[in-house]
């Protein structure tokens, strides 16, 4: 080989080796990038929130602007309707899932709800809200707790749907055949073999709605809309935490504002915390 | 093609003229068959023969398909199953079957028996701890559970498992149990075993086996079929057809020619 | 042995059966009735702007309760703008993430990134929408604003796209924040996808000597263009709906009156987070339903358009193997 000239595979393969330099430099620096934004936010949000985090905000009021007080009522509302909505939308959602997976799943009324179900799924929150408001709230004439129970249910069963339906499909046939075999109506294959042997996943699909709708502001705006005192009766309007801290942010006041950043932190790590313990539930199962 | 009986043995269940199809094909053309009371039958032959599908028409399992039919007349104690307008549920009580894979109910040993049994039996818990003591001890497993009745059914060895879907199917009491091949996925020692246990079982049920090992079915059966693409070759005593059998494709396949 | 024959208690008999196999076909049915429902009462709702404005809803600017007229094109521009703006940032990012869990990242911090990765996923809106205007704002203003005005002031059309106020809210804002909450998502289904290509195919690839990226870009992404894509769309029409991390930032104006991406304005979630509560009950809820319509349509296309996507590529693949 002449040793003025440069082998021409060895030049291309120089030029070759640069791109994928850049290109691993640029793949690092986006994640790089993704992770500093998680950290970033979270930072922030212990930051401002946790001073936050006093027992004022759990057992006093959402007060007047700069005056003192705290988030209970919010917190409150937020627990009622989350757990109503999902008594309700899971039910639903599970047997519906258990209609695609195990009932005809190759039927056009499977075709469509799988279908319609997706759409629902990627439905913006707020067009649920506003739907919820001309069913019920125009229809009562009445901001109430339980048109945001509703609203939120609605977001629930299209998640529980999805989750449920795969859930069932992965469990094997010679389950539900040796069930069969013995005798058993459909029914009692359905809820105690099948349903049982999905058991961790479907369970998981339902804690991650909850983490969804946990954090939900949209559907509640014109639902539940907000109250400035306590209240249990879901007839009238009821707080949330969410709708709260979208009200106290968006002020100036600065007390106000404190205890959005404390409602945030709660949320942030209630919605974390079931998703982790939803991770934890899958792995046990495996 | 003529119905090969045995004329010395009572019949159990008598196919006459079955027609089997998935979808538009023909899986089972025209078997004519009789099953003899308390003995132990082998359906033998060659991958995608026919067997499986043979024997899971007895209890109609193919109805949870539907893609799948069939014609004809299956006889069982003098009622068709085809036709019959009695639930189906019930009919497979009476028949009870074991599948290839060993398949544990996600849920104890002990509720893994119970559960059948509670689906037809109204027992109160001491009858129902004597029927699953019963149950386990025909399926030669009850020394090895009998500490652990309330652990999970998974907890099991591959070849425990599968003897707890046999002591399953017994608990019910049917009057016929289907094997299908049972001990495919068993190691050598459990196939044993459950080969002592089905020789066992027909003094008090009519045992029907698939099984593609051909010394399994000298083994443990006293009739054997012999099924090829289908249709039914032969079928006769055990001892017969495999030292003298009339047909000669039955012989090729016995003898390992093919297949 | 005699055998007790076999008789059926109600608990198990074929009528609980029936009852069963209703009440889930029942769950089923429910679903496609609550999608015709929303479809009709957003339709009556929002018929008195119809009626009165048509399509030219559609293409007017003006936005005034008081005198009541009403046209919806400021909401929908700045939907669609924030939209765009956030998936040309988050696209290139999350495939980044993407590439770097599956090809480059040593095997044991695989699973706690990709974990962060899909936990930022799971973190509510209404957190980016307050972080972006507290936190994030301020520091654009500062840092990104201010410099991209000094430097592009003259300029022709960029010149016009930075002008306004650099005050941290507006259309870029917006666009940023939605780029951060979509990321995870768009990232988790691309790094789904590019996981479950064999690894034989990846191996012949480098056996021949070819780089990561030359791998990923020649191998990889072609043969997972239909997950990539339908993650796209996903992470598309999750940014079009989002309503709390918009409207946080948005700075809620009815005006389009510049092509500036710093100017305040309204997409159609945020319209309707700041008004819908305390609009009369006439043309201008209408108008608002109007536009929640329109939205509902938008995203309908989206999802629709990358089904019809994927059944193509699906297609296309199966004719050439």
């Amino acid at each position: 080989m002449n040793a003025v000239t440069i082998d021409p595979r060895e030049q291309k393969y120089a030029r070759r080796k640069r791109v994928n330099q850049v290109a691993v430099g640029l793949a690092l620096a986006a994640m790089a990038f993704g992770l500093f934004w998680l950290a970033w936010i979270l930072v922030e949000t212990v930051r401002l929130g946790v001073s936050g985090l006093v027992l004022s905000t759990f057992t006093q009021m959402t007060p007047p602007p700069n005056e003192v007080g705290g988030l209970a009522n919010a917190i409150y509302g937020s627990v009622l309707m989350v757990s109503l909505a999902t008594f309700i939308g899971a039910p639903i959602g599970i047997m519906a899932g258990i209609y695609l997976a195990e009932y005809d799943p190759h039927g056009w009324l499977a075709s469509v709800t799988r279908f319609v179900n997706d759409i629902l799924l990627s439905a913006p929150s707020i067009v649920i809200g506003l739907f919820v408001y001309a069913v019920v709230v125009a229809r009562f004439k009445t901001f109430s707790g339980w048109a945001g129970v509703i609203a939120l249910a609605l977001i629930v069963i299209p998640v529980v749907i999805r989750t449920t339906e795969n859930m069932l499909q992965l469990v094997p046939p010679g389950l539900r055949e040796a069930a069969y075999a013995l005798g058993a109506p459909k029914w009692k294959v359905i809820l105690s073999i099948t349903m049982k042997a999905a058991r961790a996943g479907v369970i998981t699909g339902i804690l991650l709605a909850v983490a969804r709708i946990a954090g939900e502001t949209a559907p509640l705006l014109f639902t539940a809309l907000s109250n400035q005192f306590w209240t249990s009766n879901l007839g009238e309007p009821m707080a949330s935490l969410p709708v709260t801290i979208f009200k106290f942010a968006m002020s100036p006041y600065e007390n106000w504002q404190k205890l959005a950043w404390a409602g945030v932190f709660l949320i942030t790590f209630a919605v974390l915390g079931l998703n982790i313990l939803a991770r934890v539930l899958t792995r046990h199962k495996n | 093609m003529e119905t090969l009986t045995p004329t010395r043995e009572k019949s159990k269940i008598s196919v006459k003229d079955l027609n089997f199809y998935y979808g538009k094909f023909h899986a089972l053309k025209g078997i004519n068959l009789e099953i003899p009371e308390n003995k132990v039958t082998a359906f033998i032959g060659p991958s995608g023969c026919g067997k499986s599908t043979l024997l899971r028409v007895f209890n109609r399992m193919f109805e949870l398909y539907p893609e799948q039919r069939a014609e004809g007349r299956i006889v069982l104690d003098g009622e068709d199953l085809l036709t019959s307008k009695k639930d189906v549920a019930i009919l497979r009580a009476k028949v009870g079957m074991v599948f290839q894979k060993p398949t544990p109910f996600p849920m104890s040993i002990y509720d893994n028996i119970a559960f059948g049994v509670k689906l037809f039996e109204n027992l109160n818990a001491t009858d129902m701890d004597e029927r699953v003591e019963w149950a386990l001890r025909k399926a030669a497993l009850w020394g090895e559970v009998k500490d652990k009745l309330r652990q999970g059914g998974s907890s099991l060895s591959g070849g425990q498992q599968q003897r707890l879907c046999i002591a399953r199917g017994i608990a019910i009491k049917p009057e016929v149990l289907l094997l299908d091949e049972p001990c495919s996925a068993l190691d050598p020692i459990s196939t044993a075993k459950v080969e002592e246990l089905i020789v066992e079982l027909k003094q008090d049920y009519t045992v029907v086996i698939v099984t593609h090992n051909m010394q399994q079915a000298a083994r443990c059966s006293d009739y054997t079929a012999y099924m090829y693409l289908g249709d039914l070759i032969e079928f006769g005593a055990t001892e017969q057809m495999f030292f003298k059998p009339t047909r000669k494709e039955t012989e090729d396949y016995i003898t390992g020619r093919f297949g | 042995m005699t055998n007790p024959p076999p008789s059926r208690s109600p608990r198990t008999g074929p009528f609980v059966d029936r009852l069963f196999g209703w009440a889930a076909k029942g769950a089923a049915l429910l679903t496609l009735a609550v999608l015709v429902a929303i479809l009709g009462s957003l339709f009556v709702g929002a018929w008195p702007a119809i009626a009165k404005y048509g399509l030219g809803f559609l293409t007017s600017t003006t936005w005034d309760p008081v005198t009541e007229e009403f046209g919806g094109l400021v909401m929908i521009y700045g939907t669609l703008a924030t939209s765009i703006i956030a998936l040309l940032i988050a696209v290139p990012v999350s495939f980044g993430i993407a590439l770097f869990l599956t090809e480059l990242s040593p095997a044991w911090l695989k699973r706690p990134l990709g974990t962060a990765i899909e936990l930022l996923a799971a973190v509510p809106s209404i957190v980016y929408g307050m972080w972006g205007l507290l936190v994030f704002g301020p520091i654009l203003a500062t840092f990104v604003q201010k410099p991209l005005q000094a430097l592009f002031g003259g300029v022709p059309v960029l010149g016009a796209l930075v002008s306004g106020p650099p005050v941290g809210i507006g259309i870029l804002s917006a666009g940023i924040i939605l780029a951060i909450m979509i990321i995870p998502f768009i990232a988790a289904v691309m790094r789904d996808v590019f996981e479950v290509t064999p690894p034989l195919l990846k191996e012949s690839a480098y056996g021949l000597g070819a780089t990561t990226w030359e791998v990923v870009s020649t191998i990889v992404l072609p043969y997972t263009k239909a997950g990539v894509i339908g993650g796209i769309m996903l992470g598309l029409g999750r940014a079009l709906g989002e309503t709390m991390a918009v409207t946080f930032v948005i700075g809620n104006m009815n005006q389009l009156d510049s092509l500036s991406l710093f100017q305040a304005a309204n997409s159609i979630t945020s319209a309707l987070a700041n008004e819908f509560a305390e609009a009369g009950e006439g043309l201008h809820q209408a108008s608002l339903i109007y536009l929640g319509l329109v939205l509902f349509f938008i995203t309908f296309v989206v999802l629709s358009l990358s089904k019809v996507l994927l059944a193509q590529l699906r297609k296309g693949e199966g004719k050439k193997s």
